[in-house]
């Protein structure tokens, strides 16, 4: 008799069960287009030119060791991870007018965790899981995860993608905003929503925190993709920015996992935005025991690397420029994709593919038809129709389109 | 190393705000956060590094100190790290479980290579956040999936983070007799008293080897009387190892605990750190283990582990655990970690003896025999906190107000120093 005879078998994690169905699949055509990393152009994967040139400063430096990080993380990537969100010029911060915080996290998914767990404990109440969580329709499939498990019973859907239109669904998610309860925790993409890779433009953004801050509810930003969306870091934080100008206490997850290619260092930082430092003080306290019970210090190697690029000029610029490469290609399959579908005359619009931006399409391939491609062309991509336009290469391009196009007529 | 600045940004708890701040803004969400107390043991490292006087020593937190009281990076790993960088790796994602190469050397590091748990697969490791993060995956899965007891059973006393740990996963906390003040050495018999009345199933808790605080470990046979009455009253078994090759400098000799419960029939959970015995702190390397009662069950356990791991941190990180899997599956370097480790603890060893000695030159007429007793890095000298705060204060002896002391910061050079200091707060 055992004590977990109970336990049952869980169903896999989705997007890692496609990379292993992928793995195994013996056909020489096939197409991984599910989990989200960066590719080359020959399908591999790119370690930042950046990144090596680091690495080897690193195992120079005989001063380093592996001693552990403050509780809170390496200070220096702390702060600097949050400029490249904030901004070095960011007014509000300039002139004091908000105090900013910042806790390193293992990954995005590491700050959504310490940020969920935080606002079930001190928001709206002490230790209150009854405070609406809204999360965008759709989005990654973790988000749900994370805030569930930080205890948070009530998590709803905020209208998003507008299937029939291929595009965001503005009024539905305004309409939202305006019936959601006081204080409700709304799960924003700072840029390049995942999955849709729709994201609202400047007015939108504007129309949304407008009613935000009318109706009291707080900004918790997922940023993800800073700088894979447009290859510029500024652009694509221009709704991080812009909330900040409007006076929102928020907090910001950022990831660098795929901005600087460190997936597997687990490189994240959770940015929190208060109305004074004596209240983010407090914050980032009670931060430190929630990191304690959790994993009592994060993990240096990421970190450092992140730090010394940051606060290096030189290797910063070129960081910009690594990260620019990345979404130039992927900017370039967008546009070849698009062009291939048009001159095959695939039925149904397409201009969605380079309207949307990021690492993300939702290309509106409905189950049956994402089942037939994986089963009869060996494309792997997620059942909600979402491909990683990473995969695409100027070598597969071709092969794709032409199972997209066998797809959509073959396939209802 | 050019380092912007950062005078804007709240880089460290406690710093205060640039002057000339006026607080006009509206309310705060965050107005009823309360100040949070320091960490009790990580706190103190804060605390040394605010004092400014030269012969300062920090004996509080656990890490691994040189005689020059430098951090000391394992020849080993630095070996290991150059043969990772020439092989250009990628940073791919690992699974969600971690690097496959180290959970399984992991698995044998600490159950023997030719253990019947690995052969027939019924264990199930996976990569974890070092320690820390094996206990909190462990205390998420006992309390998801442990239906038949909510209580776990520390020593008395514990590492201080085992019961915020526990609590914040929602199990509840009960403790056994353990420590014996009088002796400063293990009281067995009152632990067996104590566990005799545990009601079944519940969880209980076991140091491996080098408890932690005390460095109080049973000895052999008091181990087989104690599995024994553990296996009677149907209990869990949660064995936390983080000093494996620490405590006596050999591994084999300190995962004889685990490997015993385990060939008497406890299907045990385990959490394994790389911190210390690899000197990998920061590098977060760890392993959690669930021995299952045969391959289909560890499947299933697998499968919801998973699921508790993926919402908190996603995958774990890369680079300790290539260099720990690096270590342990590279023959050569596995023989050197094993001469480094051994050296660790003899240094230690050794302070201790040194301790002893310089404490009977200042005269000190206590008994002060549990100092070479006890095991591993930490010590418990018995001091009451007056004492300890005394001995902070007046000599700027940092360690914790438990009278525990890290023997890793005690070098040839300062165990004079220490001597005098103890002995002057307890003469």
């Amino acid at each position: 008799m055992s004590l977990f005879g109970e336990v049952p078998q869980a169903t896999p994690v989705a997007v890692f069960k496609l990379s292993n169905d992928f793995k195994e699949d013996p056909n020489p055509m096939k197409v991984n287009l599910g989990v989200g990393a960066y590719r080359t152009d020959e399908g591999q994967p790119w370690v930042l030119p950046v990144v090596k040139k680091v690495e080897k400063i690193i195992v120079a430096d005989n001063s380093l060791n592996h001693e552990y990080l403050p509780i809170l993380g390496l200070p220096e990537f702390r702060s600097s991870a949050s400029k490249i969100a904030l901004g070095e010029d960011s007014p509000a911060i300039q002139e004091n007018r908000v105090g900013v915080g910042a806790v390193q996290c293992l990954g995005g998914t590491g700050a959504l965790k310490m940020g969920a767990e935080f606002l079930r404990r001190w928001y709206n109440g002490n230790d209150n899981m009854k405070t609406p969580v809204y999360v965008s329709a759709p989005t990654w499939e973790n988000h749900n995860s994370v805030f569930a498990n930080a205890g948070f019973e009530d998590i709803r859907p905020y209208k998003y993608w507008d299937a029939e239109k291929r595009g965001l669904d503005l009024a539905g998610f305004l309409g939202d905003l305006e019936t959601a309860p006081k204080h409700s925790i709304f799960v924003l993409h700072a840029c390049a929503h995942n999955p849709t890779g729709t994201d609202p433009t400047h007015v939108e953004w504007m129309q949304v925190a407008e009613v935000m801050k009318r109706r009291k509810l707080f900004v918790f930003f997922d940023s993800a993709y800073q700088g894979f969306a447009s290859g510029c870091l500024d652009k694509d934080a221009w709704a991080v920015r812009y909330f900040v100008t409007q006076g929102f206490e928020m907090f910001c997850a950022q990831s660098f996992s795929k901005n600087f290619g460190l997936y597997n260092e687990r490189v994240g930082n959770l940015t929190i935005v208060a109305c004074d430092a004596d209240n983010v003080k407090r914050v980032l306290s009670q931060m430190e025991k929630i990191v304690r019970v959790t994993w009592s210090n994060p993990p240096s190697q990421g970190a450092r690397l992140v730090a010394i690029t940051l606060n290096t000029p030189e290797l910063f610029a070129e960081w910009k420029d690594n990260v620019k490469t990345m979404a130039d290609r992927v900017l370039l399959m967008r546009a070849s994709l698009q062009a291939k579908l048009q001159a095959l005359g695939t039925p149904g619009t397409w201009d969605h593919i380079t309207q949307q931006i990021g690492m993300f399409s939702f290309t509106g391939l409905n189950p049956k038809q994402v089942e037939y491609m994986i089963k009869e062309r060996s494309i792997y991509l997620m059942a909600s129709g979402r491909i990683n336009m990473c995969g695409l290469t100027t070598k597969n391009i071709d092969y794709v389109a032409e199972s997209i196009h066998e797809t959509v007529v073959n396939v209802q | 190393m050019a380092l912007l600045k950062s005078s804007k940004i709240i880089s460290t708890v406690g710093v205060h705000p640039p002057l000339g701040v006026l607080s006009i803004r509206a309310s705060s969400w965050w107005s009823e956060v309360q100040m949070g107390p320091p960490d009790p043991i990580l706190g103190v490292s804060e605390a040394y590094k605010r004092d400014t006087n030269p012969k300062k020593m920090n004996l509080g937190v656990g890490a691994y100190r040189d005689d020059q009281g430098k951090p000391y990076v394992l020849s080993c790993v630095r070996k290991a790290e150059a043969q990772i960088a020439a092989k250009k790796l990628d940073k791919e994602y690992l699974a969600i479980g971690g690097l496959g190469d180290f959970t399984k050397a992991c698995a044998k590091l600490a159950l023997g290579d030719d253990n019947e748990v690995i052969k027939s697969g019924r264990n199930i490791t996976v990569q974890t956040i070092s320690g820390t993060g094996s206990l909190r995956i462990g205390a998420n899965f006992l309390s998801r999936f442990h239906t038949g007891a909510r209580d776990v059973y520390l020593p008395k006393p514990s590492w201080g983070n085992h019961t915020p740990i526990f609590r914040d996963a929602g199990m509840q906390l009960k403790a056994y007799t353990y420590y014996d003040p009088k002796t400063c050495g293990f009281d067995f018999q009152g632990a067996l008293n104590d566990i005799s009345k545990i009601p079944e199933k519940s969880v209980i808790m076991l140091h491996a080897c080098a408890h932690n605080p005390t460095g109080v470990d049973p000895r052999l046979e008091q181990w087989k009387e104690i599995a024994d009455l553990v296996k009677k009253r149907n209990l869990l078994v949660f064995f936390d190892m983080a000093y494996q090759g620490f405590a006596s400098g050999d591994i084999d000799r300190d995962a004889w605990a685990v490997r015993y419960f385990i060939e008497q029939g406890h299907n045990i959970v385990l959490s394994q750190s790389f911190a210390k015995n690899m000197g990998l702190y920061g590098e977060r390397v760890g392993g959690f283990t669930v021995v299952c009662k045969d391959a289909e069950e560890a499947k299933r356990v697998e499968s919801q582990l998973k699921i508790l791991i993926r919402p908190i941190y996603s995958n774990p990180p890369m680079n300790g655990a290539r260099i720990a899997a690096t270590i342990l599956n590279t023959p050569d370097l596995y023989k050197e970690w094993l001469r480094e480790v051994h050296g660790m603890a003899n240094r230690i060893i050794t302070m201790r003896e040194l301790l002893v000695a310089n404490l009977k030159k200042e005269g000190s007429t206590r008994n002060w025999k549990h100092v070479v007793d006890q095991i591993g890095m930490f010590c418990f000298t018995g001091l009451k906190p007056e004492q300890v705060e005394r001995l902070t204060k007046e000599f700027s002896v940092y360690m914790t107000k438990d009278g525990r002391i890290s023997m890793a910061g005690v070098t040839s050079g300062n165990v004079g120093y220490l001597a005098q200091g103890i002995h002057a707060v307890t003469k």
